[in-house]
């Protein structure tokens, strides 16, 4: 799978939820390849951004999109990573702020 | 200029852009990934990290004695002393 096709396809799935690309579409672009690094190197989209330990169950709530993008796109407009965000947060209604990390510490084996 | 040390993982978007912005400010760093480290020294840095920032998150960005979690521009260039 290419990049391109992930967009399309996470694309149609996510907009009708809410949760909208980022509009910066280098950006968006340079994380989508890091999925498919990830699904590579783990045999899953692990969030690009989290440290993976390979183990899917272990990382199941890292799995993108992960279970914090729900709460941090309410809160900040925008996930962890930047990839999902708001149309607020595209159409520049709300501020862009740094996205501070929501995973508990006990859920991180190391 | 104070040395600069980070540690970031090869897929994040964030990281990504520290190194750029560090990199269009002709500062230089040293970095690890820390994603393509496996076994004993993934852990080994793992444990170095925790001590500068418990959560682990990347980038950790260590400038001096400044310890710096995210691309936090304005603080990085306060840091560095870069406008």
């Amino acid at each position: 799978m290419t990049a391109k096709e992930l967009y399309e396809m996470l694309g149609k799935a996510q907009e009708p939820k809410g949760y909208f690309f980022n509009k910066d579409r280098d950006w968006v672009y340079g994380l989508l390849e890091s999925l498919l690094v990830n699904r590579e190197r783990y045999g899953y989209m692990s969030c690009p951004c989290r440290l993976a330990t390979g183990d899917r169950r272990k990382d199941g709530d890292i799995i993108c999109p992960c279970v914090y993008r729900g709460p941090d796109v309410e809160e900040f407009g925008s996930c962890y990573c930047g990839l999902y965000v708001s149309r607020q947060w595209n159409d520049g209604e709300v501020p862009h702020v740094y996205v501070p990390e929501r995973r508990p510490r006990e859920k991180m084996s190391y | 200029m104070p040395t600069v040390r980070m540690y970031t993982l090869s897929t994040c978007g964030y990281c990504r852009a520290t190194k750029l912005f560090l990199a269009e400010n002709s500062v230089n760093y040293e970095y690890t990934d820390v994603d393509l480290l496996s076994g004993d020294k993934q852990r080994s840095v793992l444990e170095e990290m925790k001590k500068l920032n418990p959560l682990c998150t990347f980038p950790t960005i260590v400038i001096g004695d400044r310890v710096i979690v995210g691309f936090k521009r304005d603080e990085i260039r306060e840091a560095l002393g870069i406008r």
